[in-house]
């Protein structure tokens, strides 16, 4: 049914409908609405079973999803920010154990200095921990893409994080098509689990393991991932073909068949970057896009074959690994080897900066010229940078924000 | 596409407004995104919230900074250049105020704008009579959907349903229909501006 509805409100229904048997939060800031909402629709006895549990932190939530998951019940969480750091050790524990669960992360900056709004630094942290990680373009997309997340975690026993931009999406009013509880059901058959911690039976799971076989279990882990590589757009068309509408796969190209220059992006950015894409299109200028899901697995063979004809690329990234350049278009230069295609990794939108169409278009103008270098940052302010480094004398960095407004302080 | 910013102070209900304004463009079966300033939004404290309505799906996710439409809720930000930033030359505007717009000082903003662009709607006297709270929101949009035409009165008034079922809703409805009114009534009139 479509419904005009706030972002996180539209997960909830639709991870209500998931049948999760434990939902586990810690519900302070970085929280969003999306546990809120859940633990409104456990209350009301609209999902049952299921136990909502109130834990006392984010390590505490994701452990008691981890438990949860190895007794056998389905299991979600919610974090983003400070909130997933702090699970940090149990979110390795989930991916080594193996065990299925879907934790939605709604995508905000890491302090220090403090700062609650949107860009991709804290997934981006735990990049490597062995989870899935899915990245949602629209509200539309992070509702259908839960549906997919269960399924996919199940399927292959790995943990699966859903991304989503906090605020621009979390926050945002738009319309969604929230699918049935029958509809949801069909796709999302319950969960049958691999491996059971059952009292009758003891087992161990996530046993210390010695050099004899650690590389293996790693080894394991590796493979998984590149399983899901092969299962994610079986999924994605199975989803098409039920709902009548793509969300989820690999990643979804808008008008890159014949272009030149391709940006690539992860989130909510690919709307703007779309509209964009049509602006210079209307100029004659060859420029498509690409909206990258599967960030982890990075598909790297299939970027490589989409990129193809491509003469330029372009990162549009909303975090910085220091002193390299954005994450996607570090894990791109696998899918470009040995080619002469040139790489632009523009990082943006740190913090919550607006990025808008002006910027956007001004950059893609520069790269199609060859006038951007390899690593830019969008719609920085220089002066106030250079102004700092001219001072800066073992001063803490958000002094910065003195100097930008000292001029206009001062009567 | 024709966009909205709503500017008020923290708990004043901003975010409730392009909430409501949403709804109702969804209602016509328009696409419709709102979406808050993302500040760390504090009581009494100056704060935006964004509509789109557009006949197309949406994509662009950025700040509204060329607004087709503005609506203050509350007159002491009028003074504030931001609340300004960016107008469109044949934009609308409207101020939660029980005085004429000749009376607030605000010439210079809105010269440039047609007249019968501009109104002020006493929109917390409104909703204190008929809400018993002064929750300006329902009445604005009331006046929006008058002055600007974007939306029809009874789209507003069942977005208002949709977000406050029952008597607190019904009691908005009212509000929103007397601004609509005082609306209507002074673009049909001489001059535009409500004298409640």
């Amino acid at each position: 049914m479509l419904r005009q509805i706030e972002g996180s409100q539209a997960i909830a229904e639709v991870v209500a409908m998931c049948r999760p048997e434990v939902i586990c939060a810690y519900p302070i800031t970085p929280q969003t609405h999306i546990v809120e909402t859940l633990s409104a629709i456990v209350k009301q006895g609209r999902l049952k079973p299921c136990e909502f549990i109130n834990v006392e932190s984010e390590f505490a939530a994701l452990s008691v999803a981890i438990g949860a998951s190895a007794a056998g019940a389905r299991a979600y969480t919610a974090t983003a920010s400070q909130g997933i750091l702090f699970m940090a050790e149990a979110v390795y524990n989930a991916s080594g154990m193996g065990l299925p669960m879907v934790m939605t992360v709604g995508n905000r900056a890491i302090g220090a200095p403090i700062n609650i709004w949107n860009d991709h630094s804290d997934s981006m942290a735990l990049k490597d921990a062995g989870w899935i990680q899915l990245h949602a373009e629209t509200n539309q997309e992070a509702a259908d893409l839960h549906m997919q997340a269960f399924r996919l975690s199940e399927a292959i026993s790995l943990p699966v994080m859903v991304c989503l931009d906090g605020f621009i999406l979390t926050h945002a009013y738009e319309r969604v098509d929230l699918p049935t509880q029958d509809e949801v059901d069909a796709f999302v058959p319950p969960y049958v689990p691999r491996q059971v911690l059952d009292p009758e039976e003891p087992i161990n799971i996530g046993a210390m393991v010695g050099p004899d076989a650690f590389m293996e279990v790693r080894y394991l882990a590796h493979h998984r991932q590149l399983e899901a590589l092969e299962y994610i757009p079986l999924l994605a068309e199975e989803f098409r073909a039920r709902f009548a509408r793509a969300a989820g796969g690999l990643f979804q190209t808008y008008r890159a068949q014949d272009a030149e220059t391709i940006v690539v992006a992860l989130g909510s950015v690919n709307g703007t970057i779309k509209d964009v894409v049509d602006t210079l299109r209307g100029e004659g200028v060859r420029i498509g896009s690409i909206s990258l899901c599967s960030f982890r697995p990075f598909p790297t063979a299939a970027l490589a074959e989409a990129l193809k004809s491509a003469r330029r690329v372009i990162t549009i990234e909303k975090s910085l690994a220091n002193g390299l350049e954005g994450d996607v278009a570090h894990d791109l230069r696998l899918s470009l080897h040995g080619r002469t295609t040139r790489l632009n990794c523009v990082i943006a939108g740190l913090g919550g900066r607006p990025i808008t169409r002006a910027s956007l278009t001004r950059v893609f103008r520069e790269a199609v010229e060859d006038r951007l270098p390899a690593l830019s940052f969008l719609d920085l302010n220089m002066e106030a940078v250079n102004r700092q480094l001219e001072h800066e004398r073992a001063a803490p960095a958000e002094s910065i924000l003195a100097s930008m407004y000292a001029s206009s302080s001062r009567p | 596409m024709f966009q909205v910013r709503i500017h008020g102070r923290g708990g004043q209900g901003v975010v409730t407004g392009a909430e409501m304004l949403s709804v109702a463009a969804f209602l016509e079966d328009q696409w419709a995104q709102a979406f808050p300033s993302f500040g760390s939004e504090r009581m009494g404290a100056p704060v935006m919230a964004f509509c789109r309505i557009d006949q197309k799906e949406i994509r662009s996710r950025e700040p509204i900074t060329d607004p087709d439409a503005l609506v203050i809720q509350d007159p002491t930000l009028l003074h504030l250049k931001s609340t300004w930033e960016g107008l469109s030359a044949r934009g609308y505007v409207i101020i939660n105020s029980a005085r004429a717009i000749s009376d607030l000082g605000i010439s210079d903003h809105t010269r440039q704008l047609p007249e019968d662009h501009v109104f002020a709607a006493p929109a917390t006297e409104l909703a204190l009579k008929h809400v018993g709270r002064p929750v300006p929101n329902a009445a604005l949009l009331g006046a929006l959907a008058a002055v600007s035409g974007c939306l029809r009165l009874e789209s507003v008034e069942a977005a208002i349903r949709h977000k406050f079922p029952g008597k607190v809703g019904e009691n908005n409805i009212e509000a929103a229909r007397a601004a609509h009114a005082m609306a209507v009534n002074a673009l049909a009139g001489p001059g535009v501006g409500a004298h409640a």
